[in-house]
């Protein structure tokens, strides 16, 4: 397998190859798939976007967020309301919208991450646990309910799909791997760029990192920015295709599984914020299935998921520090150097 | 949005014109759920969470009526499936669970679906892709939508009907008493307190507080209820919170008349509940006497009325396990009905044949008042009877009362007495 | 009265969060570990007990034991087998492993119990108390939940600080080198630590399913972790005083806001005051050190 040269050269290119790639892979895809499955693969495209942000954060900057349940919801309470207020939108002023709700998610996570810059380790862990649970109660509040809906939450609006003969499914299914494919670009970009390494240097050694002329501050409050950004892209698509949002969409076990999707993954992966987001939109399913095989009782097959994403990150920590994606590159490493003996032995 | 990826698909059309040709193209049967022998209907029920108490029978007693029809020959030839999936009472669920049906499944039409937060969650889905939407569980308005939702039609009293009944019972029976009202913070309370407020003078309304279904410490509101003086408590509440009610007021030492609209009132469920809170220390049953209520169905305890005999038949042989209560009776009733459309939708039944085929109406069934399904209503039974709680049965008193859900609509009563049975319990034409 | 009514109303709750309060800085003064599994722990045990007294018939008294001794258990198991391995690593990793037991404690929960609502009935009374026709917030279920918390204080007041056993502990947790070098298993005290810690955690969960019908649901003290987490906090997690003055500061706290601001939103308001007070005092309001090696 070699690479035309361009491509090894310029990671931007090489990012955008993949990107293109992927992209017509997931279009096949969408054409050859059942309704049912594209509404998945909408549902693998946003969990990509949520997860990825959280790989970024905690995997580069070594910063944890348990909040990103908060942010999807801020992102996904910004288009409802956005599109109550607008209600006959058209696709491209769709996007703006979608752009309205990753800013305000940014602009939240700016502030979050100020204070959260100060924090370290478990009172991290904890802060983001109670954003987690605190933000999504919000609409439950009397003098919210009116705007915020309330506990029965907001009817979303979105225009449907161009033309009137596609599909609902296929097109939920296009925009929201869009959404994915840009999310990937943009951090795929960011991670390789100087901005993702002062990211890593920050994160392997704080004292180092300043020493060195980074403010550590504000490097970790952009990595805070970068993944609540992400988060509210994720809650802005999921509010599009669920067509119906409250503050029961954004459970605390929402960000724990984002945590674990992250984490199976391999840390600080892009690849591995793939892997996790197929795990997190298939889980649910295979666990079904596999209960109806077996004639499991229903309380069995809706608990194997959180059950299997506890196990998940307590053996990835104890076991497989780097997830998936480690395992694939500690495997893929092998096979080279089996194939390509010599060529090891002169390095 | 639409050129961005426009452009970058145009490059993949070739490799998309290779896969999709071993795919189907998403083409759609006439009819998705119906096949020669069966028809696969699906529903969101609580079986779970805060609601699942009581109403978490519904389900499985309409599911014991379809297979009493199954048995029996099925409706045109064809049996009924019914796949009912817990939501929790949850909105962000009921989402899920229906999407699940509609594509995974391809249910022919949404049975039942139970609650009003949870319901509106997919209101637009179901009317968008066209999917019956048939006798929702739940009083809401907002089910008779027949502009903008076609596909959806209620079943049961809406609560502004209930609440202007009520309160009309409560204007003649305690005139001058000071009025507290209790109710779920959405359109289930407010759509009751709109009813209520239609017929009480509005001078008599001491305290209105209002319940969030995912929080049950309600001890503040019940307080707030007690200082300002309230003699009469009217609860638009699901039942584990009619029961909290009721536990918060005993430890307040607050006795208040409660009136509890029907959903949150069945005598039975109402007593285990509050029973399974106090190792039988304050029995349930002696805590619920006397609570004013209001039904549309015969008591499940009146062994004289041909429904009940044919629904307690049914009850005794398909789920024994569960009690005999209003629950049990409400989801049967409400699977005769569905049974009835699919009847009068005809020999090879459509989606758009059984929507006209409620709305030409006329179905006669269990129930004491009659239905308003017509092309311009949605609405499903018209009025209710005032009942009241007497050892574990709601005892019916007066007439069945029918009205509208306008401020000025006249509340008359209705006289015409309960069809009876057919003798096989399967709708004929 | 009505103010006095909030406070004493606060307090009964507060000792509540101030139990898992407790359970947590236990936990954090040996091996600067916070348990976010706690709440899923003192969720299984509270199951463990609700099992034996409500479905079983068995004695309240009898549930309570068992869910303790089963909080022993599984707080000593988990330390030997989960979190051994990595205390030593860097700080996130333990965090990620004590999330992953308690996403596991509550799928276990669920398949075994189901994910419904269940009521613990209390032992005592709930109703409260009257003077004349004065309700004063207070019931017979409170005052127990106010001397078991204060029993459990005072008992681990006397192992810690008049034992030979709670002597070697605070060794290991204050200089495990130096504990080592003087014979003391540094191992095996910190075991016993996060198995105390689990026990205390264990009572909380049992008192709080008694006061309200309905709590017990797997996914139903989450809360009640971050509630324990917060006012650990205030105590600068570092203190056992702390963590019980926190958990009463913030059980009144929490009953002003819900009486004059919004029943509804508790767990907005606690990330609120945890915030602020991480702002104010990184280290708690009752630490003694200001040292930043978290």
């Amino acid at each position: 397998m070699k690479l035309p040269a361009v491509l090894t050269r310029s990671t931007a290119l090489r990012n955008l190859a993949i990107t293109v790639v992927a992209g017509l892979v997931l279009f096949g895809l969408t054409e050859v798939f059942s309704e049912y499955r594209n509404t998945q693969l909408a549902n693998a495209g946003i969990n990509f976007c949520a997860i990825a942000g959280l790989t970024v954060l905690t995997g580069l900057s070594g910063q944890i967020s348990l909040g990103n349940g908060a942010f999807m919801f801020i992102g996904a309470y910004t288009v409802a309301l956005l599109l109550k207020h607008h209600p006959s939108t058209s696709n491209p002023e769709l996007v703006l919208i979608v752009v309205a709700a990753v800013v305000v998610a940014a602009i939240v996570g700016g502030f979050v991450g100020t204070a959260a810059a100060r924090l370290r380790g478990p009172y991290l862990a904890g802060v983001t646990l109670a954003l987690a649970l605190g933000v999504p109660v919000l609409p439950d509040y009397q003098h919210l309910e009116g705007p915020l809906g309330g506990h029965a939450g907001l009817i979303v609006n979105a225009p449907g799909p161009p033309g009137g003969t596609l599909d609902l499914e296929r097109w939920q299914a296009w925009i929201c791997c869009l959404a994915a494919l840009v999310t990937f670009f943009v951090l795929a970009n960011l991670r390789s760029s100087r901005v993702g390494r002062s990211f890593t240097a920050v994160r392997d050694d704080e004292i180092a990192a300043s020493l060195a002329g980074m403010s550590v501050p504000r490097i970790q409050i952009l990595a805070f920015v970068v993944s609540a950004g992400s988060a509210g892209l994720a809650g802005a698509m999921l509010a599009i295709i669920d067509g119906q949002i409250g503050p029961q969409s954004f459970p605390l076990q929402i960000s724990l599984f984002l945590l674990a999707g992250a984490v199976f993954g391999g840390l600080g992966s892009m690849a591995g914020a793939a892997y996790g987001a197929v795990l997190i939109t298939f889980l649910g399913g295979w666990s079904t299935d596999l209960s109806n095989a077996l004639s499991l009782p229903s309380k069995v097959d809706l608990n194997l998921p959180p059950a299997f994403y506890g196990l998940v990150l307590i053996v990835s920590m104890l076991l497989f520090p780097f997830g998936l994606q480690g395992l694939v590159r500690r495997g893929w490493h092998r096979v080279r150097t089996r194939t390509r003996p010599v060529e090891v032995a002169a390095r | 949005m639409t050129k961005a990826p426009l452009r970058l698909l145009a490059t993949g059309v070739v490799v998309a014109l290779a896969v999709a040709a071993c795919g189907g193209g998403g083409s759609k049967a006439s009819a998705p759920g119906v096949t020669a022998t069966t028809v696969t209907i699906g529903s969101h029920q609580p079986l779970t969470g805060v609601a699942a108490p009581g109403y978490s029978e519904i389900a499985p007693a309409s599911n014991a009526y379809f297979k009493y029809i199954n048995a029996n020959g099925g409706i045109n030839g064809r049996t009924i499936n019914y796949t009912y999936l817990d939501d929790g009472y949850n909105p962000a669920n009921t989402v899920t669970v229906v999407h699940k049906l509609v594509e995974q499944d391809k249910v022919f039409a949404i049975f039942n679906g139970l609650g009003t937060p949870t319901h509106q969650a997919v209101v637009s889905y179901l009317n968008q892709q066209k999917v019956p939407d048939l006798f929702v569980a739940s009083g809401c308005l907002c089910w008779n939508q027949t502009t903008t939702d076609p596909e959806t039609f209620g079943w049961q009293p809406d609560y502004t009907v209930e609440g202007k009944i009520l309160g009309q019972y409560i204007a003649k029976n305690f005139p001058g008493k000071k009025v507290g009202i209790f109710a779920q913070n959405d359109d289930f309370g407010t759509n009751g307190i709109k009813g209520l407020e239609d017929e009480i003078p509005a001078s008599s309304v001491v305290s209105t507080q209002r319940y969030d279904p995912t929080n049950i410490k309600i001890t503040p509101q019940v307080q707030a209820l007690q200082q300002s003086g309230a003699e009469i408590v009217v609860s638009f509440s699901v039942p584990a919170f009619t029961a909290l009610l009721k536990l918060t007021s005993v430890a307040l030492k607050f006795n208040p008349q409660l009136v509890v609209s029907n959903v949150g009132s069945d005598p039975i469920t109402l007593s285990g509940l509050i029973s399974s809170f106090s190792k039988g220390k304050a029995p349930g049953q002696a805590l619920i006497q006397g609570i004013i209520s209001d039904t549309y169905l015969a008591p499940p305890s009146d062994a004289s009325n041909s429904w009940i005999q044919l629904f307690k038949k049914i009850h005794d042989k398909y789920i024994p396990k569960l009690p005999f209560d209003g629950n049990v009776e409400y989801g049967m009733a409400a699977a005769y009905t569905f049974a009835q459309a699919l009847k009068a939708a005809g020999k090879n039944p459509t989606r758009a044949s059984i929507v006209a085929a409620v709305e030409k109406g006329g179905f006669s069934g269990p129930g004491l008042v009659p239905f308003a399904f017509s092309s311009s209503s949605h609405s499903g039974y018209t009025g209710v009877q005032i009942a009241k709680i007497q050892g574990l049965v709601g005892v019916p008193v007066g007439t069945p009362l029918v009205t509208d859900d306008t401020p000025k609509g006249a509340i008359t009563p209705y006289t015409t007495a309960e069809p009876a049975a057919p003798s096989n319990g399967i709708p004929s034409d | 009265m009505s103010f006095i009514n909030l406070v004493i109303y606060g307090i009964a709750n507060g000792l509540i969060y101030a139990a898992v309060a407790l359970a947590l800085v236990l936990i954090w003064r040996s091996t600067r570990i916070v348990n976010f599994a706690q709440g899923g722990m003192l969720m299984f045990t509270t199951f463990i007990a609700w099992e034996l007294v409500v479905k079983h018939h068995q004695s309240y008294w009898l549930g309570l034991v068992v869910a303790m001794a089963a909080g022993l258990v599984l707080g000593g198991f988990v330390e030997r087998v989960l979190v051994r391995p990595v205390e030593n690593g860097p700080p996130l990793n333990p965090v990620i492993v004590t999330l992953g037991l308690l996403l596991m404690l509550e799928g276990f929960a669920g398949m075994i119990w189901g994910n419904g609502l269940s009521s613990f009935p209390p032992e005592f009374s709930v109703n409260y108390y009257h003077v004349g026709h004065q309700v004063i917030l207070f019931s017979p279920y409170f005052l127990f939940i106010v001397i078991a918390v204060a029993a459990v204080g005072l008992a681990l007041y006397l192992l810690f600080q008049r034992s030979p056993l709670g002597l070697r502990m605070r060794a290991s947790a204050f200089s495990p080198e130096v504990a080592r070098l003087l014979g003391v298993r540094v191992g095996r005290m910190l075991t016993l630590g996060w198995a105390l810690a689990a026990a205390v955690g264990a009572l909380a969960g049992v008192l709080i399913a008694g006061t309200q019908p309905n709590y017990i649901n797997p996914n139903g003290f989450d809360s009640l972790l971050i509630f324990g987490f917060t006012a650990a906090v205030i105590g600068g997690l570092d203190s056992a005083v702390g963590a019980v003055v926190g958990g009463v500061l913030l059980g009144v706290a929490l009953e002003i806001l819900d009486v004059h601001v919004s029943n509804d939103i508790d767990s907005f308001f606690v990330f609120a005051l945890l915030l602020i007070v991480l702002m104010i005092r990184p280290n708690g309001l009752f630490a003694r050190t200001a040292v930043r090696r978290v």
